[in-house]
């Protein structure tokens, strides 16, 4: 009965992770009669009475309220069709879009072209997976310039950080303007183009090394000895 | 259509700079494998950064073609795996792909690495067919290089199988090699923004305007050529990338082991 596997330990699906009641699965484990079971290869965290299997890779599910950086695929009649770094694209209606008057028949590359980038907000997501998404909202603008990098979407808690602490770091030792996309696509934006360089190269750092323990003082530690060469 | 990419890459290179900090004629960390499948007679699996590209030569006992009936037979295949790209699909093979085999292949036939009298067993009836085949196992940009590397390396080491003149028996390796007079390494140059630069990441590929793919020979012999990219070219444009090609192509052939 209890725990039989150690926290942060690797599980592979079908593993049993704790039997009794005791123990409530959360993300990535179910309830299997009387267990817990895994339900995908991950790491697993152990919180309180809760058990989660954190995956280690995968792609991007859009989920609501998330904020994405996606990118111009189709420009339609009444809107955009946006690749969202998923297997199911986005769409950016008209009146999500801009708080400008658009007359009718009007040319919507104006507003947004194919190719373009832009930070935006998942709205809606439908159990067939169709997503909606807006521009209308603080922090969601067109993206003009700048560096586009991607990331395995799974990761992006750990560049993000408690808080924003991790960004913020970067962000403080670098001098850059970064925003990270919850499907895993970052934006890096910096005058100085070797500052620009450490930035990503930290953020790459930080998704290789997501899983070992200490990693807010390894990346402080990068980014100190970096920023004095 | 706006490319932001295209416009980060060439914004940087105004500054003679590159997205991963590389000079202009700088290429990536080089790594060079043999012998890394036993299935063929000879292989190598070249690494260019993140680009690894894996070949292999097969050797097989065919009929001449009819208007060439004391020479071998040589062909270049090249696939693009999916697990390699997003942006490659299962499928018979696109016009990368093509484009990539062809080069390879005028590279290496126009510089008459390959000895081809000498893969003649019976005049008309019984040649040595050399085939090569590539397949992409990561991509991270110039491909063309890191293929034609990888081709060179594998038929510099491929021994030919055990034959008696009715059966071959590919379990049974000889230590008879292919006749190799010349040693063409492909050489990348693309120019983009007015700068010239070698080696380029997928990003940096967004921002190509042309290119030039160049074999050369040790003696500095252009041995094959291939123009890419939508823009034009001038006379000097052209003079100038043979000269880092050359040099470049110099630095490769080190790798060939």
């Amino acid at each position: 009965m209890g725990l039989l596997i150690e926290d942060k330990s690797i599980a592979v699906p079908g593993e049993v992770l704790a039997e009794g009641m005791d123990y409530l699965p959360a993300d990535g484990a179910i309830r299997e009669g009387e267990n817990v079971v895994s339900s995908r290869v991950g790491l697993v965290h152990v919180d309180g009475r809760a058990i989660r299997v954190i995956q280690l890779a995968g792609s991007y599910m859009p989920k609501r309220n998330d904020t994405v950086i996606a990118k111009v695929v189709d420009v339609l009649m009444s809107g955009w069709r946006l690749d969202i770094n998923c297997a199911y694209s986005a769409m950016l209606p008209l009146r999500d879009a801009t708080s400008d008057y658009i007359e009718k028949g009007a040319n919507l590359t104006k507003f947004f072209d194919l190719g373009d980038y832009m930070v935006c907000k998942i709205t809606n997501v439908t159990s067939q997976k169709l997503v909606d998404v807006s521009m209308k909202g603080p922090g969601l603008w067109k993206i003009k310039r700048g560096r586009i990098i991607n990331v395995t979407p799974c990761k992006v808690p750990r560049i993000i950080g408690k808080q924003g602490s991790m960004v913020t770091m970067i962000k403080d030792a670098t001098g850059c303007k970064v925003t990270v996309g919850q499907n895993g696509v970052i934006w890096v934006q910096c005058d100085d183009p070797e500052k620009e360089r450490i930035a990503v190269d930290t953020i790459k750092k930080i998704e290789a090394e997501a899983h070992i323990s200490g990693l807010t003082d390894r990346i402080k530690e990068h980014l100190d000895k970096v920023s004095k060469k | 259509m706006s490319n932001i990419v295209k416009d980060h890459v060439l914004e940087l290179l105004k500054n003679d700079t590159r997205v991963d900090g590389r000079g202009l004629k700088d290429y990536r960390d080089i790594k060079v494998d043999v012998e890394v499948t036993s299935t063929a007679e000879g292989s190598a699996r070249v690494k260019i950064g993140d680009t690894d590209v894996i070949a292999g030569v097969k050797f097989n006992v065919e009929t001449p073609y009819p208007d060439n009936p004391e020479n071998g037979n040589f062909m270049v295949n090249a696939e693009f795996l999916p697990l390699s790209s997003p942006n490659f699909e299962a499928g018979p093979p696109k016009i990368d792909a093509i484009e990539l085999s062809r080069v390879v292949d005028r590279g290496i036939r126009e510089s008459k690495m390959i000895d081809t009298g000498s893969l003649c067993i019976t005049p008309g009836e019984k040649v040595w067919s050399v085939g090569v085949d590539i397949c992409t196992l990561n991509t991270d940009g110039n491909l063309i290089d890191a293929a034609a590397l990888a081709a060179i390396v594998a038929l510099k080491n491929a021994r030919f199988p055990k034959y008696d003149g009715v059966k071959l028996d590919y379990k049974t390796l000889t230590d008879e090699k292919l006749k190799l007079s010349k040693m063409p390494i492909c050489a990348t140059v693309v120019k983009a923004g007015g700068k010239f630069f070698v080696d380029l990441n997928e990003e940096e590929e967004e921002a190509t305007e042309a290119k030039l793919n160049v074999w050369s020979t040790e003696d500095g012999e252009l041995s094959a050529l291939q123009k890419g990219g939508d823009s034009n070219l001038t006379v000097e444009d052209i003079n100038q990338m043979f000269d880092i090609a050359i040099e470049k192509a110099t630095e490769l052939r080190k790798f060939v082991q």
